[in-house]
């Protein structure tokens, strides 16, 4: 920056663009020239999105099962029709015959040429109670008959609908994530708060505390917690507890970026400036330290929202989760456990590419959120 | 432009002719938006046996120039023009030419051109021993094999008087002093017998007698090897002390090249003349302090402080035996008048700091009182206030920080920042804090519109007018300045104290003026009192101190300043101190 | 140094206390006891309930008396060597887990140096060629490495050898080796069954270690003392092997404390996949089957696996850093 050398008080610099802005809003700038995390941000968006309106979008009842559809292959949907008049938007999905190999006497679906499944946009398919509490019955893509098989990523072993299933799953995985990062951010902020605050020895048990918990291996831990949750328990409460549990573990990073930013806050010129002002303890931390570091919580909750996910499925996958009925990415994907039925039916996998996708986004947002916040680490 | 050769009629003529010619020397740094011109068509020459001083405030393009010569200029600048004419053994050589990763350069960084830098704390690999680092160096460049040129380490450790040489070989840098440092900074740059040698800014962190010190030995090896040197520094004293020639740059350009005298005496430039001036003019004492020398010793005494100690204690663990306490302000005694400047002066370590933060109550001392004399006429003891106290006090005495960055809150506009005081002490809110603002800004040389601003759009010197509006928004009658002006650039840095001296004038306020600056407390403080050890070894009106001193760290401290006059140069015996 | 890892080590024994108080708490959580499950299930399997035998195992175990007496019990134990009784076995512990661990430290282990040998030349190119192609791509492949968890990308790879290769790829040890006796041909046989194993493991720590090794040479690359290196006419990849990247290891081995439990973790849950004779599988069989014992001793040692990685990893900071060392 350059300053006038004229023995008069120099004018302002001339107006720059950044000049005039808030430190948010050139955060903001900055986040948008990160374009994987632009892409995290409209992903993650998409996703919850389609979390909190799964009912709608699912084409199915998630528990409707039907023997007959077993393993039931992925339909691909035909969006145009030739007609007598030309090209017309009529959306049909093949109807698949199922054989029975004469000798294996195992299943097989071919496609029937003569007979498709039509399609309609918001069109009448399974009752629901939208958010458990509006009854209706309108999905965004239904068959025209109700009741014709449409598996537009294939059915798994009990002839369910894995896309719907998928789709309800995003609701229990991705709130798992929130809900936990809340709970970790409750013990982390108060924990590391309290350690960076107060400093001395309670920052020193803090510190040997957070020590300790990092060097444990999580996942043990974990199913050992998970296995203490009795099976019987209502689903909400296994729900809750395992949310827990796997926050447990993650307020470690969160008190550890929390305590940091405190101690070296503490010490700056501004917040000491701001203590001779005569701003009371509360104003100080509220004021002037919080606003400070808000964006690195924020980055750093971000980043942890994906373990969260990842830990949920992981233990459900192992069956120390949450259980069936209760439908979550890990509960679908321990359904694919066993490799004969992969590879028999390879699109039991799409929970887990559903993961993928998520915990990526998830990843590069957090990413772009930090690099923004603190452009010079 | 002069064409400044000054040099010896006997010497044989292969030496007349300069050892390095940078013609047109032009650095451009590439940025989103076009290209940044760090450098901007340079000419100077570099003589065997002289010292060639480039001089300039921040931002000037001095250390990329230095860079340059040795083209390790940080990516992703680069030379765009220009030629940097090398006579070395092997004949010459056009350096601007050269592959900068290559052998060629490679042979010539180290060998015949060296470089010692300005942080030496972490200019060495905190990670090898200073032999491994000396050894490496010698061994690029020579064929001596590991114990000749261990001999020779040591041997170049002795040259720089760095004490018990064998032993300091093994050691790490953390366990050398600051002055240490760079001595194995300079030995390292010797190994080789360099025909050129290039110290960018090598005495800027370091306190002014060791400064001192490192020039001594800068000045002897120059004479005893016959090298070039190219010294850069923004500070004029150092130039007055050692240059024979003085090339000033600003803002890319070199604006003057000429004798050192000639620079001093008869600046040609208006930006050198600007650079000579603000500094001569913290030569003298303020005109202002002339004027009030007279009342002051019948003013009131509004803060006494006495037998004020605090210690550090040493940082203890579970299983760690703790070091020892550190009594970094040890039963300080001081008193300020009303409309007094009292500076405290010291070198790093001495407690100067940490005095500043006990009288505020930052830190909590350990004993002693700090009394305050209260506008009734009542004297309150700082030291034994409840937080509701304390807040009464703090607006009264008020403090000014030296980071311009760091003592602004970045998520605040200015018009927060400035108006905070007035808001939490419940004394303005609303249009009439925003009026109050404006009306502060204004008193200190910023528009009214700078209220709307965050801090990032302010250089150093404007931040530093916001810190002074911050602290006279409660009308105080104390300010507290730790280092307020030493962050800044020497022309800013007398804007600043000027306007503190305004302020002063306006508004009855007494400083007391923290630093380890002697030319700055000279101008402006009435007192000082000097620091060393935690205890203030010295007190007097500044003339009568700087003039006639009577500790003996007093005497080395000032004779270890340089004076703005090359004519003065080394005229003064230099003189040491060791408290035992 | 000496005095050093004594310090250390003094320092270790508060956190393995706690370690075994959370391990005892941990596997006393589940409602019931170890005896009655036991008495339960002798009843069922209508074997003869032997009274003294439950006598003396309640003696042993202190069951019934409060707490911290079983817990003093049981670590006393634990501390001669004495894991206590795996119910659903009904045989010691010790002898049930002991080739376990020895795998599990192996395969561990070995995706450790893997992760490191993978992440320390990628990290230190992409800090080097910041912003190349390259970086890029390492980059993103470490993003996705980070977003596929290790259960996943076991099954991915199941299902590949599988369809294309048709073979399945679990396991340690074919088929002719399992239970045999150790020789030459059955570590030959675990070499060539541990690479995959390793590399599922060892690939999600990857990700991370890279953006750590990555960070850390940016920061030193920008440190003087590389100028000064450079000043001294160094060639270029020496001088970075010689300083910057020495530097950056530092923090690089102090990860060590986190990326070995994440390692640990990573392996219980893949090997349940792969169906690999280490901890994993037993563990979340003692856990579903609430046979305490068993699981307390794995998680007990499991996690002194961990503190004893902090430990190594302290130990090898101090080597390389004198300023620790000198502390």
């Amino acid at each position: 920056m350059s300053t006038s050398t004229a023995a008069a008080p120099p004018p302002l610099p001339a107006t720059r663009l950044a000049d005039t802005l808030s430190p948010r809003r050139l955060m903001w700038l900055r986040f948008r020239r990160h374009r994987l995390a632009m892409l995290g941000l409209i992903v993650v968006g998409l996703i919850y999105f389609t979390a909190a309106f799964a009912e709608f979008l699912a084409p199915m009842d998630p528990n409707r099962a039907a023997a007959r559809y077993a393993l039931h292959p992925p339909q691909s949907i035909t969006w145009f029709e030739h007609g007598e008049d030309g090209l017309r938007f009529r959306p049909s999905v093949p109807f698949y015959r199922m054989e029975r190999d004469r000798r294996t006497l195992q299943a097989r679906f071919v496609p029937d040429p003569d007979r498709r499944i039509y399609l309609r946009l918001f069109g009448e398919g399974d009752p629901y109670r939208f958010w458990g509490l509006f009854p209706a019955s309108r999905h965004l893509l239904a068959p025209e008959q109700p009741g014709d098989p449409l598996f537009l990523t294939g059915a798994d072993r009990l002839g369910r609908d894995v896309l719907s299933r998928t789709i309800y799953g995003a609701r229990i995985s991705m709130t798992v994530g929130l809900v936990g990062v809340a709970l970790s951010l409750f013990l982390g902020v108060g924990i590391g708060g309290l350690a960076g605050y107060y400093g001395g020895r309670v920052d020193w048990v803090v510190q040997r505390l957070t020590e300790y918990v990092i060097s444990l291996p999580t996942i043990p831990i974990w199913m050992a917690l998970a296995a203490a949750v009795p099976r019987d328990w209502p689903p909400l409460t296994v729900y809750f507890l395992i949310t827990l549990i796997v926050s447990l573990i993650g307020w470690t990073e969160l008190a550890r970026v929390v305590r940091g930013r405190f101690l070296s806050l503490r010490t700056e010129d501004f917040v000491t400036a701001a203590r001779i002002d005569g701003c009371s303890e509360m104003r100080i931390i509220f004021r002037h330290m919080l606003p400070s570091f808000a964006s690195h919580i924020i980055a750093s909750m971000t980043l942890a929202i994906p373990l969260m996910i990842l830990a949920e499925t992981s233990l459900s996958f192992l069956g120390l989760g949450l259980q069936p009925p209760t439908i979550s990415w890990g509960v679908l994907l321990k359904e694919a456990q066993n490799i004969r039925s992969i590879a028999a039916a390879p699109w039991l996998f799409l929970p887990g590419a559903a993961v993928v996708v998520a915990v990526l986004a998830l990843n590069f947002l957090g990413d772009g959120l930090r690099d923004a916040a603190d452009p010079h680490a | 432009m002069p064409e400044g050769l000054v040099q010896a009629p006997a010497m044989p003529a292969a030496l007349r002719q300069p050892v390095l010619e940078v013609r047109n020397l032009t650095i451009g740094f590439p940025l989103r938006q076009g290209t940044l011109r760090a450098v901007d068509g340079v000419d100077f020459d570099l003589h065997a046996g002289k010292t060639l001083c480039l001089v300039g405030e921040s931002g000037s393009g001095k250390s990329a120039t230095a860079r340059a010569i040795l083209r390790i200029v940080p990516r992703p600048g680069q030379i765009e023009a220009g030629s940097i004419l090398y006579r070395g053994a092997g004949g010459e050589t056009d350096i601007a030419k050269l592959d900068p990763g290559g052998r060629q350069v490679r042979a010539i960084r180290g060998g015949e051109i060296a470089m010692i830098f300005q942080e030496p704390m972490t200019s060495l690999s905190p990670l090898h021993t200073i032999g491994f680092q000396l050894v490496e160096a010698i061994r690029l460049h020579t064929r001596l094999d590991r114990r000749a040129a261990r001999a020779r380490a040591i041997e170049l450790l002795r040259r720089v008087e760095v004490p018990r040489a064998e032993n300091a070989f093994e050691r790490y840098p953390f366990e050398y002093s600051g002055g240490m440092r760079q001595r194995a900074m300079i030995a390292m740059a010797l190994a080789c017998n360099p025909k050129i040698l290039i110290a960018d800014e090598p005495t800027t962190a370091l306190d002014v007698t060791t400064q001192a010190e490192i020039l001594d030995l800068m000045r002897e090896l120059q004479r005893d090897l016959g090298m070039a040197v190219l010294f850069i520094t923004h500070d004029m004293g150092v130039v007055a002390e050692i240059a024979d020639e003085v090339a000033v740059m600003h803002r890319g350009r070199l604006v003057e090249r000429g004798p050192v005298e000639d620079i001093f005496l008869a600046p040609q430039a208006a930006y050198s003349r600007m650079l000579i001036q603000s500094v001569l003019r913290l030569e003298e004492p303020a005109p202002q302090r002339a004027q009030r020398a007279e009342r002051l010793p019948n003013a009131p005494i509004l803060l006494k402080v006495d037998g004020l100690t605090k210690v550090f204690a040493p940082r203890k663990g579970l299983f760690r035996r703790g070091g020892e306490a550190v009594q970094a302000v040890a039963g300080v005694q001081l008193e300020l008048r009303e409309g007094e400047t009292l500076g405290i002066v010291g070198e790093s370590g001495s407690g100067k700091t940490t005095l500043g933060r006990c009288i505020m109550r930052i830190l909590e001392p350990e004993g002693g009182s700090i009394l305050l004399r209260q506008r009734d006429g009542s004297v309150t003891d700082v030291r034994g206030l409840d937080r509701a106290g304390l807040r009464q006090a703090h607006r009264e005495m008020r403090m000014i920080f030296q980071d311009p960055y760091g003592s602004l809150n970045p998520r605040m506009t200015v018009g927060e920042v400035i108006g905070e005081p007035l808001l939490v002490n419940g004394l303005l809110s609303g249009e009439a804090l925003r009026r109050r603002v404006g009306e502060l800004l204004e008193m200190v040389g910023l528009p009214a519109a700078a209220a709307e601003r965050y801090p990032h759009a302010f250089s150093g010197g404007q931040r530093q007018r916001i810190s002074i509006a911050r602290a006279v928004a409660l009308s105080p009658r104390l300010i507290v300045a730790d280092e307020a002006t030493s962050a800044l650039d020497v022309s800013i840095r007398a804007q600043v104290l000027d306007l503190l001296l305004d302020m002063q004038e306006r508004l009855g306020l007494s400083f007391l003026f923290i630093s380890h600056d002697i030319g700055v407390v000279r101008y402006f403080c009435d007192r000082m009192a000097v620091m060393y050890r935690g205890r203030i070894v010295e007190t007097g009106s500044t003339e009568q101190v700087c003039s006639a001193p009577e500790h003996g760290y007093t005497r080395a401290l000032l004779s270890a300043v340089p004076s703005a006059d090359p004519r003065r140069r080394g005229l003064g015996r230099r003189s040491r101190y060791r408290d035992e | 140094m000496l005095h050093f890892i004594g310090r250390r080590l003094l320092a270790m024994v508060p956190f393995l206390l706690l370690t075994s108080v959370t391990v005892f708490t941990l596997i006393q959580l589940p409602p019931g006891d170890y005896l009655s499950n036991y008495a339960a299930q002798l009843a069922e399997s209508s074997e003869t309930v032997d009274q003294a035998t439950l006598e003396n195992l309640r003696q042993r175990y202190g069951l019934g008396q409060p707490l911290p007496v079983q817990y003093l019990k049981w670590m006393g134990g634990v501390l001669q060597g004495d894991f206590g009784q795996s119910f659903e076995w009904q045989q010691p512990v010790w002898p049930l887990i002991r080739e376990r661990l020895g795998l599990t430290l192996l395969v561990t282990l070995s995706a450790l140096l893997f992760t490191w040998a993978v992440a320390l030349p990628i990290g230190i190119y992409s800090a080097v060629r910041k912003y190349s192609l390259a970086d890029y791509l390492f980059t993103f492949l470490g993003f996705v490495g980070l977003a596929v968890p290790g259960f996943l990308l076991g099954l991915l790879v199941m299902y590949v050898a599988v369809t294309w290769f048709g073979q399945s790829v679990g396991g340690l040890f074919s088929e002719q080796y399992e239970g045999a006796p150790w020789s030459l041909d059955k570590v030959l046989d675990l070499l060539a069954h541990l690479w995959i194993p390793m590399i599922v493991i060892g690939l999600s720590g990857t990700a991370s270690l890279i953006r750590i090794m990555r960070a850390n040479l940016l920061d030193e690359l920008n440190k003087p003392y590389v100028e000064t290196a450079r000043a001294k006419g160094l060639p270029e990849w020496k001088l970075l092997l010689r300083y910057p990247v020495r530097a950056a290891l530092n923090p690089f081995v102090s990860t060590l404390g986190w990326i070995l439990p994440h390692l640990v973790s990573g392996s219980v849950i893949v090997a349940v996949v792969l169906n690999l004779p280490i901890a994993g599988p037993l563990l979340l069989q003692s856990l579903l089957t609430q046979d305490m014992y068993l699981a307390g001793a794995f998680l007990l040692l499991l996690c002194c696996l961990t503190v004893l990685g902090t430990l190594l990893s302290d130990i090898l900071l101090a080597l390389l850093d004198p300023r620790i060392r000198f502390e």
